[in-house]
Order: C-alpha cells, then sequence, then structure tokens
C-alpha cells in the first residue's frame, strides 16, 4: 500500500473517532497532579496547559502528600493552586491516617478548603485495605460527604528508584469493604487490566480511571468487563504524558454516548 | 474553552503529515484464533491513530527460552500473518542465541530466502557474550535490522534478560553494525546514559510507561536520529506509546524522525536489496 492509499483508507477510521470527540462540551480529568516528583523534573503543567488539551477541569491531588509529613500545608497549597487555577483543577486533599491527628486534616479539607474528594496513597504511607485503621478513615470520609480516591501505584515497580520502591496496594479488600458501605464513593487510579479482571472483579459500585489500562483498544476492551458508568478519563498527568489518555479515547471504538460518560458524565457522577 | 477547538487539537496531534512507522509489534495480547486475524486487530487499531506499517516479531504464545521447534513455529506464525498484509506489515525473525546452529538456519530460511527483514532477540541469554556473535554477523550481511530486548530492572532482570550494558559490550565488538536497544533499557533514564557513547546502537520507545520525560531525554542525548517509535503492541496501547512521540517537547521534524525516519534509515539497506517499495 502506498501512502496515498494509507491516507485514503485511514481517512475515515480517523476521523470517526475525532468527530466524536468534537461532540463533548467538556472533558474531566479525574486523576492529575501539582507539586513536584522527588526523582523527576516534570513537566510544569497547569489549568492553561489542560484547557490547551481539550481538558476543562481536573481533580487535582499533590505530588508532595507521598513523602511531606506536613500533611496540613500540603493540602492549604494545593487548594492556593486550584483556586489560582479559576476553577480548572478541583482540589484533591491528602489524608495520612499513620499521623497523628488525621481527623483534623479531614475538617479542614472539607471546612476550610471546600474539597469534595480525598485522594489516598496507602503504598506510599504504609497501610494497607485490610487493616482497621483504612475502614476507620474510609468511614470518616464518608461520613463527611467526601469521595476518596485511592491511588494504587505511581508508577511501574521495575523503574522505580531503588531506596524507595513502593509495591501496588493489594485492592482485594475494597470487595468486602465496599459491600456494606453502599454510601461510599470510592474511585481507584492507576489500577492495570490485570488488577481490573482480579482484585476488582465484582466491586461494580467502584469508579477506575483508565491512565495505566493497557492493550491495543484497552477502553474497549475493559468496558467489556467493567459497567461503562464506571469508567473514567484520566491522564495521570504531569508523570505522564497527557496525550496518552487523550489518544485512548481515539484508539479504542468508542461512541460518542460512551465518550461523554468516559469524560465527563462518570466523573460528575464520582463527585456527587 | 469552545468545543469546537477540540477537532483542529486533536487532528494536529495526528497530524497526517507524520508517517508513522512501529518498531515494536506482536501477536500476543490481542483477540483472533489466526495470525492472519491477529494482524488484522493490530492493523484496525493502528489505522484509527494514524499508524502506517508495523513491525511483527515473535508468535502466538512466546516462550522466554524457546528450543528450535518453538521459535520455527513462533516465525511460521509471524510469516502467515506478513503474507496475509504484506503492505503493512514488515517480519522481523526470532532466534534464539543457546542454539546457535539453529538459529542461523533460521535466519537464511526467513530473511536470507524469506521475506523477513529483521531479527529479534529476546531473553533467553544475555547478549554480552560471544555466544551471539555469528548471529550479528550474519544478519548483518544480510542487512537485517537487529533489535535485542534489554531492561534495567529495579526489581531484578530475568537471568537471561539483557542490560543495555550488556548491548554495549555486544556493539563494541561490532562496531559497524546498528543494533536497537529494545524499550532503552526500561529505566530509560539509566538506558539513555548506557548506551550514549556508543554510537551504532538506536533507542526503542517502546514498552514503557508513558512517562514524561523519555523521548526529551533521548533526543537531548542522543539525537533524534537515534531513537525510534514503537508500541510493544498488543500488551500495550497504540495511544500511550505514541503519545511519548506526540506529546513531547520537540521539534516536528524531531517528531517525524523518530516516528518514521531514523528506522526507515535502518531498514533502506535490506528494502533495496529485497526490492521492497515502502
Amino acid at each position: 500500500m502506498n501512502r496515498r492509499l494509507f491516507l485514503q483508507s485511514t481517512a475515515a477510521a480517523a476521523a470517526t473517532p475525532l468527530m466524536a470527540l468534537e461532540q463533548a462540551a467538556e472533558r474531566l480529568d479525574v486523576n492529575f497532579a501539582t507539586g513536584p516528583w522527588p526523582f523527576r523534573d516534570l513537566p510544569k503543567l497547569d489549568g492553561d496547559s489542560l484547557k490547551q488539551r481539550g481538558i476543562t477541569q481536573a481533580i487535582t491531588g499533590s505530588l508532595e502528600a507521598l513523602l511531606t509529613r506536613d500533611i496540613a500545608a500540603v493540602n492549604a497549597r494545593l487548594a492556593t493552586a486550584c483556586t489560582e487555577s479559576g476553577g480548572v483543577l478541583l482540589p484533591a486533599g491528602a489524608l495520612h491516617p499513620l499521623l497523628p491527628a488525621w481527623r483534623e486534616d479531614l475538617r479542614r479539607c472539607r471546612d476550610e478548603h471546600a474539597m469534595k474528594v480525598i485522594r489516598l496513597h496507602p503504598n506510599y504511607h504504609g497501610y494497607t485495605l485490610a487493616e482497621p485503621i483504612f475502614a476507620e478513615l474510609l468511614d470518616a470520609i464518608t461520613d463527611a460527604g467526601l469521595a476518596v480516591q485511592i491511588v494504587v501505584q505511581m508508577e511501574d515497580q521495575r523503574t522505580q528508584h531503588p531506596l524507595v520502591q513502593a509495591a501496588p496496594v493489594d485492592l482485594k479488600p475494597l470487595h468486602d469493604l465496599l459491600k456494606v458501605r453502599p454510601k461510599a464513593r470510592v474511585m481507584v487510579l492507576n489500577a492495570n487490566a490485570a488488577m481490573i479482571t482480579t482484585a476488582l472483579r465484582g466491586c461494580d459500585s467502584l469508579w477506575l480511571d483508565g491512565a495505566m489500562i493497557e492493550g491495543v483498544g484497552g477502553l474497549e476492551n475493559t468496558l467489556k468487563a467493567w459497567p461503562a458508568e464506571k469508567l473514567c478519563f484520566g491522564t495521570h498527568a504531569p508523570f505522564f504524558y497527557p496525550e496518552s489518555s487523550l489518544l485512548k479515547l481515539v484508539e479504542s471504538e468508542l461512541s460518542g454516548t460512551l465518550l461523554t460518560a468516559l469524560t465527563v458524565d462518570n466523573a460528575r457522577a464520582f463527585l456527587g | 474553552m469552545r468545543e469546537s477547538d477540540l477537532l483542529p487539537r486533536m487532528q494536529k496531534l495526528m497530524n497526517p503529515k507524520f508517517r508513522i512507522w512501529d518498531l515494536h509489534c506482536h501477536l500476543s495480547g490481542v483477540p483472533g484464533l489466526t495470525p492472519e486475524e491477529r494482524l488484522g486487530q493490530l492493523l484496525r487499531y493502528a489505522d484509527r491513530v494514524g499508524i502506517e506499517r508495523l513491525c511483527v516479531y515473535m508468535g502466538m504464545k512466546w516462550s522466554q527460552d524457546p528450543s528450535p521447534d518453538d521459535f520455527r513455529k513462533q516465525n511460521d506464525e509471524v510469516l502467515r500473518a506478513i503474507a496475509k498484509h504484506p503492505d503493512r506489515a514488515f517480519g522481523f525473525v526470532t532466534l534464539n542465541p543457546k542454539h546457535v546452529p539453529e538459529s542461523l538456519a533460521e535466519l537464511e530460511r526467513c530473511v536470507a530466502n524469506g521475506p523477513m527483514v529483521g531479527v529479534k532477540l529476546w531473553v533467553a541469554k544475555r547478549c554480552d557474550g560471544p555466544e551471539i556473535d555469528p548471529l550479528i554477523a550474519r544478519a548483518a550481511e544480510l542487512k537485517a535490522v537487529i533489535f535485542q530486548h534489554t531492561w534495567f530492572k529495579t526489581t531484578a532482570n530475568y537471568p537471561g534478560e539483557s542490560t543495555p550494558d550488556d548491548l554495549v559490550a555486544l556493539a563494541k565488538r561490532f562496531p559497524k553494525v546498528p543494533i536497537i536497544c529494545g524499550h532503552t533499557g526500561g529505566t530509560w533514564e539509566l538506558g539513555i546514559r548506557a548506551i550514549r557513547d556508543q554510537k551504532n546502537l538506536f533507542a526503542d520507545l517502546a514498552g514503557s510507561d508513558p512517562t514524561a520525560g523519555i523521548t526529551e531525554m533521548a533526543v537531548r542525548e542522543l539525537g533524534a536520529e537515534r531513537v525510534i517509535y514503537g508500541s510493544d503492541c498488543g500488551g500495550r496501547s497504540f495511544a500511550s506509546q505514541l503519545a511519548k512521540v506526540h506529546g513531547a517537547a520537540i521539534t516536528e521534524a524531531q517528531k517525524q524522525q523518530i516516528f518514521h525516519g531514523t528506522l526507515r534509515s535502518l531498514m533502506t539497506p535490506i528494502l533495496q536489496a529485497k526490492g521492497i517499495q515502502a
């Protein structure tokens, strides 16, 4: 096939997803972050950079929260950064349940910073989802009327800095925890396809993002086994190139309705 | 932002002026009962993201240390797949340096006397030892593109899995033979540094997470003329790997070089020798 024939034959295939993307009025990224990464100088992405990529809002955590003990200051800086974004960045505050007085951090997230989401990093903070402290934390966040994001992994274990290795969070306990907590709004970020089909199997009340869902047609394949109203668009930027998740929307064959669900409606339902 | 701005943005992202050849594709991790069906599926997705040609290697079921019968079977599957789509796919022959005579025979069957244009070496045996030399020497005579998988894993490599350092040792013995450093070592900040001074080594961007900065560092340290786009599909999405180039803060000319120029320059000698138009 020569170049001209290739362009002609692929034009229709490429045009369909582009047209479907054009139909949506907004796009909400559920997996964005600010702050420095200890091991690499990440691109300086902000609300304007996201808007240039067609992302109109982003639930935003702080990378500082992984290793900083003064979580209250981290959350305050995050709130300021989000305010300065003019509403593009929606703050997801951090809680560390092994720190003294973590409930005060929760109170400040809700009452002082008007946050709607808490983002947890169990593998960097040193607890598992099977421990009582996690159930206590989940209940406290739910009682406060907030939603919770659990980041299962930040990066491939094979490429982590040898002195700071964090295995992915074991998600198996979530199934039983959520069964008895119907009011909890929980989203898992950065789950991969294997986790979705094993540890998360049957966790139908849970939301996921697609940042680490891999394989050709990955989103399309995930939706064969996962409810369409529970999968969200998430970039894991600036750690990942945001174009990765944007192009996944093009690579998979998704209807306009599905695209709207993935990029807007499902995230709105999670936010409550 | 008006949503009508999105279409031109995505069109720019998938700029059809880019010619894209994918260095690193497999028949595993994709649905289909036959090799032909699986390559057809890969092409269906490739069409959606603007990829023109796929380099395909390894069969429908892999083994880390394939016997001669096994790698012949895998190569047969690739031959079947590319025969169905000769205008869209190139085949690379899978060899095992633990079985040198059989691998040399397979090189003759698939490249010298067959349609394949490259060689794939995986994780059966580390590539720093001299056992592999006859395979490299014959592949070079045939002008075949040579691809060696590498990783620097924090969690420890497989026993036979090469690192970029191992590949540098091999490349020093064949300084005039271009060799591709598969995955750029995975932990790319190490891999790029490892191969930087060995000018006959080329960086394959495929098969690691789309961590921001990989392509910028590769271009800064190696130059775009030593960097090649690949996906490692079907285990990886085309999207996440294309994003490493589309999303990188480099020039449009450098992106085109990575998407097509570097690989084409490596393939031109064998394509010309075989009379393949591409």
